[in-house]
């Protein structure tokens, strides 16, 4: 993104995660992806004659955990509104929502921009989370000319969480995102699939002189991936920034991203915007939250990432961007504790952990394209790798050779593929001497040269020495004893 | 066996257990007299003999066996076409739902089919519950069987013509404003409306949803009792159905009334009430002093803005349930259409008729950005303050009584001409919706042009038991509940 020191960039975002529950917020139906349309709409669902919502307790456990997790308030009693437009895939004409009372309000998220030594901090506010029910989906392919409408998303049960407008980037927007959607999985309250659209994004954006007013925002729909978003709103505030300077004033609208062009397009501006008529939903009673309710959910949270880093830097050391990297997912978090648990305390052991997860086997990991529970070297196999480098049984450069047999199954711990390929490290001063001594017999070339001031020549002895014990030396020694033996 | 057209439900159940009459025997009887009699009132608008005899069979071998069977297995009685009544066209009155056949049974048909009860078919209404007259039917109106060229009421005005006729034993009604009670004073029956919440509206076509009620129509009071004790009770499927432990409606119907505080609020002896109406339910509560009872003035001042009050809630609600109706999955569809906005609007202005159309947009207009607070909040806000009167009269009183409705039945087109007259028909019964009390109305003499007049009855909240024992009662000691048209004799 081209920063443009007149402008300042204004974003806020309202993701809608999908709870992870078994059934629909108001109904029995499953919320399973991927079924025949319509074989999981039931008599609510496709809104017959007569039918009824009950509010299914699962989604609001996920609103309570969530409202937690971000330090918020759960409302002691919230309200569920009707949200009314006609759409032929909104069975009932109204959405079942939140309006003026929603469940969360408040807290916020601390995100990290940038990677490394340069990342900056920033806490987004966030404004409210609200439960609401999902709309069927209108399918406009294969049905001739005529749309055909499934119900089995209907009913499924999201929760729409809104922030302050408190960024102001593409980069900070997607670091909130990201982190959010970190974080709903990592409260197990949404499977966080972006391409099955369990976590979508709406992002408002807007630009401004610096020192003016909030400029007038555009909504931008249904951001399925962190690249899209960051495509959307770089093209979106270059468009309303070139408009407003060659003179036109933004009206606020709606607008699309289309992936094929890179560029956002207006839906509907706000004169055609909706008079939704919200009020309570008459159906249902006021959703009332005791505090033994969110006492009882407390208890069932597991440690949150953010007080996990925290620990991490203080229990073992760590640097805060080493913490952040192993807490991005629970299960990253969980391999590296089991593998710190089973390395044993050591001066150092927990920081070689982190190293290897966030090197090694995060590369293998990448390339194969495997999240880190389907490692095919557990946390225990690793640990036993770096237990061996820590006590000098093998060096740095065959541990990246044991952990290639673990990864490929032809071992079933350290100790047994380095037993079996003898790939012990020869750490016998007798032996090394002798060996020492050979190679400087069968190179007087390069000791001459080294005599005569090349450093070079005295790598290649080095090299030679390690080749003659295909990696086994200990490095350190063979290079201690060669100098010894050249110096003196 | 024709004698059995008028008996009580007791005597229908008592015949029943003893094999003096088999419940085809009786589901015959009814269904041949509404095939010679409906066509002149136009009550029932879903019938299929098959399927009820059939219904009538099932109950015979249960009553054969014994095991299963209830008071009430084996009597016939018919549902306002409301409910959702599985294999049964579902219309609701309207075009809409014409061809609308229900997959499944509301809570209210489970559970009197569970208690054995026969279907003898649906009953006429008007239109999604929106009228007092049974005018507004797209089926056509209902006539009053006491005299044809005047309405029998509404909405609910299908299910007291037919009781009225001896068409039926009982009925299922609903009360919105007034559903059950007005139609059954219009036509001389009994007929009770729940506190809100006592019976399920699961499967009842929502009118508005906060004070819709169902609740059971016949011909006396200890009739009611016994529907309600198998129409009542919890349903996890109605998030406004109360968890309440069951109870015996009729449990109480013996007791004398000696010591029983009536409350008269001044509100509803005003002028707005016809002078025959008066003379009636004066002479009613002359009798209840004779039966012990005492009468304490009480007052209800906002009571006279609960047509108001009402006339925006339930339209404002009305305007999102009827949101469905949009010619997408079930129900009619406009046959021709240029794109989406058209297939919504042909659809909903060809399948509503006048008065649902007028609802809608009250009720659209009431929620509208801008006029939300000033209505449909200032509404509620009435809403709070009737209730709060009640729960002030209730300090002084155990039930309230007064007119039904303000006149006995009107002609055809008195009304239908001018809403506002038609609205203030349900007067007298729409504030007990509005702070969701159970009411009840009782006929209690005959006014101008021999029309039957009917005495309503309010009890405080879940005061159903004691209203009934003050009917019941009543109702021992007088007997325009057993009379009927001499022509229909």
């Amino acid at each position: 993104m081209t920063r443009n020191v007149q402008w300042e960039v204004v974003i806020g975002l309202e993701p809608h995660a999908q709870l992870q529950t078994k059934s629909k917020i108001f109904s029995g139906s499953s919320i399973a992806f991927g079924a025949e349309p319509n074989v999981q709409a039931n008599a609510v669902d496709i809104a017959l004659p007569g039918v009824l919502p009950v509010l299914n307790r699962e989604a609001v456990v996920c609103a309570i955990k969530f409202g937690l997790a971000v330090g918020a308030t759960i409302a002691p009693r919230s309200v569920f509104a009707r949200k009314n437009y006609f759409y032929p895939d909104l069975p009932k004409g109204y959405q079942i929502s939140q309006f003026e009372v929603p469940v969360v309000s408040g807290g916020g998220l601390n995100i990290r921009i940038g990677s490394g030594d340069t990342a900056t901090e920033k806490f987004v506010r966030l404004t409210r989370a609200h439960l609401e029910e999902d709309a069927g989906k209108s399918l406009h392919e294969d049905f001739h000319g005529r749309t055909g409408i499934d119900l089995n998303r209907a009913g499924t049960p999201l929760l729409e969480i809104v922030t302050e407008p408190d960024m102001c980037s593409s980069a900070e927007a997607v670091a909130y995102a990201k982190a959010l959607h970190a974080l709903v999985q990592w409260i197990g309250i949404c499977d966080g699939n972006m391409q099955e659209g369990s976590f979508r994004c709406d992002a408002n954006v807007s630009v401004r002189r610096p020192g003016e007013p909030l400029g007038t925002r555009r909504e931008i729909k249904n951001l399925n991936s962190f690249r899209f978003m960051q495509q959307a709103i770089d093209f979106e505030v270059q468009w309303q920034i070139n408009e407003i300077e060659e003179g036109r004033a933004i009206r606020q609208a709606t607008v699309l991203f289309d992936p094929a062009t890179g560029e956002t397009r207006s839906m509907r501006s706000k004169e055609d915007a909706h008079d939704y008529r919200y009020f309570p939903d008459p159906d249902l009673l006021p959703l009332e939250i005791r505090q033994d309710w969110i006492a009882e959910v407390r208890s069932g949270l597991p440690e949150l990432p953010q007080a996990m880093q925290q620990r991490f830097a203080t229990e073992f050391g760590l640097s805060s961007y080493d913490a952040a990297m192993l807490t991005a997912t629970r299960a990253t978090a969980k391999f590296f504790e089991e593998a710190v648990a089973a390395t044993g305390k050591g001066a150092g052991s927990a920081k070689l952990c982190a190293n290897w997860i966030m090197g090694e086997l995060a590369a293998r990991l990448n390339k194969a394209d495997m999240p880190i529970e389907a490692s095919p070297v557990s946390a225990a196999q690793l640990a036993g790798i770096i237990r061996r480098i820590a006590d000098n049984t093998i060096s740095s450069k065959i541990a990246k050779d044991v952990f290639e047999v673990l990864w490929a199954g032809d071992g079933k711990d350290a100790d047994a593929v380095i037993e079996a390929r003898g790939w012990k490290q020869i750490t016998d001063t007798g032996a090394i001497e002798a060996l020492v001594d050979e190679v400087l017999a069968a190179n007087q070339k390069s000791v001459e040269e080294f005599r005569a001031g090349k450093e070079k020549a005295f790598n290649a002895l080095v090299g030679q020495a390690m080749k003659a014990t295909r990696g086994k030396a200990n490095p350190q020694q063979v290079t201690d004893l060669l100098k010894q033996k050249l110096g003196g | 066996m024709s004698e059995l057209i008028n008996s009580s439900l007791r005597d229908l159940s008592a015949a029943l257990a003893a094999r003096r009459v088999s419940a085809v025997e009786l589901a015959t009887l009814f269904l041949d007299r509404i095939d010679r009699l409906n066509p002149g009132l136009n009550a029932f608008i879903a019938l299929d003999r098959d399927k009820t005899l059939a219904q009538a069979r099932a109950a015979d071998e249960s009553l054969k066996v014994g095991g299963g069977a209830t008071a009430l297995t084996g009597i016939p009685l018919a549902h306002k076409d409301i409910f959702c009544t599985r294999g049964w066209r579902t219309s609701c009155g309207s075009k809409m739902l014409e061809n609308f056949v229900s997959p499944y049974d509301a809570h209210v048909v489970e559970k009197l089919a569970a208690a054995g009860m026969v279907t003898l078919g649906k009953l006429n209404m008007d239109e999604f519950a929106m009228g007092s007259s049974n005018e507004t039917s797209h089926f056509g109106p209902v006539k009053n069987p006491w005299d044809v060229s005047c309405v029998p009421g509404g909405s609910s005005g299908g299910s007291a013509a037919a009781i009225a006729a001896r068409l039926t034993p009982a009925a299922t009604g609903t009360d919105t404003g007034g559903s059950i009670r007005q139609p059954a004073a219009l036509c001389g029956l009994t007929g009770l409306k729940p506190t809100y919440g006592a019976v399920s509206r699961y499967g009842m076509i929502a009118f508005a949803s906060s004070l819709d009620q169902a609740g059971p129509m016949a011909k006396s009071a200890e009739d009611c009792a016994l529907l309600l004790n198998a129409m009542a009770g919890f349903d996890p499927r109605d998030s406004t159905s109360l968890e309440r432990p069951a109870e015996d409606y009729a449990r109480d119907l013996e007791q004398p009334l000696a010591g029983l505080r009536i409350g008269l609020p001044k509100e509803f002896f005003g002028d707005g009430m016809d002078p025959d109406v008066r003379a009636a339910v004066e002479a009613a509560l002359g009798e209840y002093h004779r039966l012990g009872a005492t009468t304490v003035e009480v007052q209800l001042p906002n009571s006279g803005l609960s047509v108001p009050a009402y006339y925006v809630i339930a339209p404002a609600e009305a305007s999102s349930n009827l949101s469905r109706f949009d010619g997408v999955r079930y129900g009619y569809r406009a046959p021709e259409y240029a794109d989406l906005t058209e297939m919504y609007s042909r659809s909903r202005a060809q399948g509503f008729g006048a008065e649902v159309k007028r609802r809608i947009l009250i009720g659209t207009y009431v929620l509208s950005h801008g006029y939300y607070d000033a209505y449909y909040l200032q509404a509620q806000k009435i809403r709070r303050l009737i209730a709060a009167d009640f729960v002030e009269a209730f300090k002084n009183c155990d039930v309230i009584m007064g007119p039904t409705s303000p006149s006995v039945a009107f002609a055809f087109g008195a009304k239908s001409a001018d809403p506002v007259q038609m609205y203030l028909s349900d007067i007298y019964t729409i504030s007990t919706n509005l702070a969701g009390l159970p009411g009840m109305s009782l006929p209690c003499g005959f006014g101008s042009n021999a029309m039957p007049v009917g005495l309503q009855i309010i009890g405080n909240w879940f005061g159903e038991a004691k209203m009934l024992t003050v009917a019941h009662q009543y109702q021992k000691a007088t007997d325009w509940h057993t009379r009927m048209p001499e022509a229909l004799k």
